[in-house]
């Protein structure tokens, strides 16, 4: 089973939710960290030795001796990565995101890929959890290939937890995409109802299964309720808003683990994604 | 010999758009007929990223040997240079008087960016 967390906005508790719920498994499990520009899952696991995997991305490079500046690789790239005036072609490799087009429409063939690193895959243990971490260099601009990677990493027909990051954007899309069911994690605020909306569309386009899970329930209203209401979207989990979960989150203890009273609230889940998937 | 003005408005009174990449419009200037066109950059303004390699190869299909703006990043210079355009930096508040600023030859060409990249 492959379920994916995400949220329209930031800060909603995806993690905290990804984490609880790897955590509570009766089994083991993959938690796979794809915010590849921000990855916080491993400040709640104490986990083994990281083994380290590069992800590079294959950038083009010209042989201006072949080249006769047809202009097609231009005209094939969607990104200006590569871009020419009847002349050999100007490469930016941070636009490049490593389709190999340009390198595939070449006449003379007179492009050949070379890899270009964007970050890193850290696989570690933590118990019964295998964290799976994307980590993104800085100033590197192209999340989806390494949420990729990320995705690739996880062992075939193992259950796993995709952390999604933030808003409905293509590494958003990359993250959830191919996975059993969407988790969408909101607050009982107008921002999370405002930005929910915007995950729902996203989900309902990309036709994946879906729940919503309520966090801080009671620091707000019930507008999220209604609006699940009205659009028959079911309501899997409401997490309490309980300042000793905030403080335990704060030194990087899970819920579960600090507070055993939400123990159930995660095994239930469990139960409710597994028949809602049946 | 036609130039490029980056500006958000329709005519010479319109005011300059400091911005390359991102400008709304250009107003191409030909200089020996005194006549100006002005082309559409919209599809740039939402850009994620590369928009002023998008600008460079947009103002080159109007053959334009100058560019006249406000700022100029490192990935828009590389392609002007490569298509064989000068770029002169303005502080100029109307096309008009940035214009008049190239035919009077106060303006010096670039040599470099004049800005960083968004993505350096």
């Amino acid at each position: 089973m492959r379920l994916s967390v995400a949220s329209g906005k930031g800060g909603t508790g995806k993690t905290t939710l990804s984490a609880n719920l790897a955590r509570i498994a009766q089994h083991t499990v993959v938690l796979a960290d794809c915010d590849v520009e921000e990855p916080n899952a491993h400040l709640f696991l104490k986990t083994s030795d990281i083994e380290e995997k590069v992800v590079s991305l294959p950038i083009p490079k010209v042989d201006e001796a072949l080249c006769d500046g047809c202009g097609l690789c231009s005209k094939i790239c969607q990104f200006s990565a590569i871009v020419t005036f009847g002349t050999a072609p100007l490469v930016f490799p941070e636009m490049c995101h490593g389709c190999g087009g340009c390198a595939l429409v070449c006449p003379p063939k007179a492009i050949t890929e070379h890899p270009r690193r964007i970050g890193v895959v850290e696989i570690s243990q933590a118990e019964s959890i295998t964290l799976i971490t994307g980590r993104l260099d800085v100033g590197v601009a192209q999340a989806p290939p390494l949420i990729r990677a990320v995705k690739e990493a996880v062992p075939p027909k193992t259950d796993a937890i995709f952390d999604a990051p933030p808003g409905t954007s293509c590494p958003v899309i990359a993250a959830v995409r191919d996975t059993d069911m969407v988790l969408l994690v909101t607050e009982p605020t107008p921002f999370g109802l405002h930005d929910l909306t915007l995950a729902v569309d996203m989900v309902r386009d990309l036709q994946l299964p879906f729940g919503v899970v309520v966090n801080r329930m009671g620091s707000g209203d019930r507008r999220i309720q209604a609006f699940c209401e009205k659009q028959q979207i079911p309501i899997l989990l409401e997490i309490p808003d309980d300042r000793r979960i905030a403080e335990a989150y704060s030194r990087g203890i899970l819920m579960v683990d600090a507070l055993p009273e939400y123990r159930s609230l995660f095994e239930d889940l469990w139960k409710t994604i597994r028949q809602s998937l049946n | 010999m036609k130039i490029a003005i980056t500006t958000s408005g329709n005519d010479l009174s319109a005011p300059l758009d400091p911005r390359f990449g991102r400008a709304p419009k250009f107003l191409i200037y030909d200089l020996e007929a005194d006549t100006f066109n002005v082309i559409d950059n919209l599809q740039n303004l939402n850009a994620a990223q590369g928009a002023g390699i998008q600008s460079g190869q947009n103002i080159a299909r109007q053959g334009v040997k100058a560019l006249v703006t406000g700022h100029c990043g490192p990935k828009a210079f590389r392609v002007l240079q490569a298509a064989g355009i000068k770029i002169f930096n303005t502080s100029a508040s109307t096309v008009a008087e940035a214009l008049d600023q190239y035919r009077t030859g106060k303006l010096t060409e670039a040599g470099s960016a004049d800005v960083e990249g968004h993505w350096a």
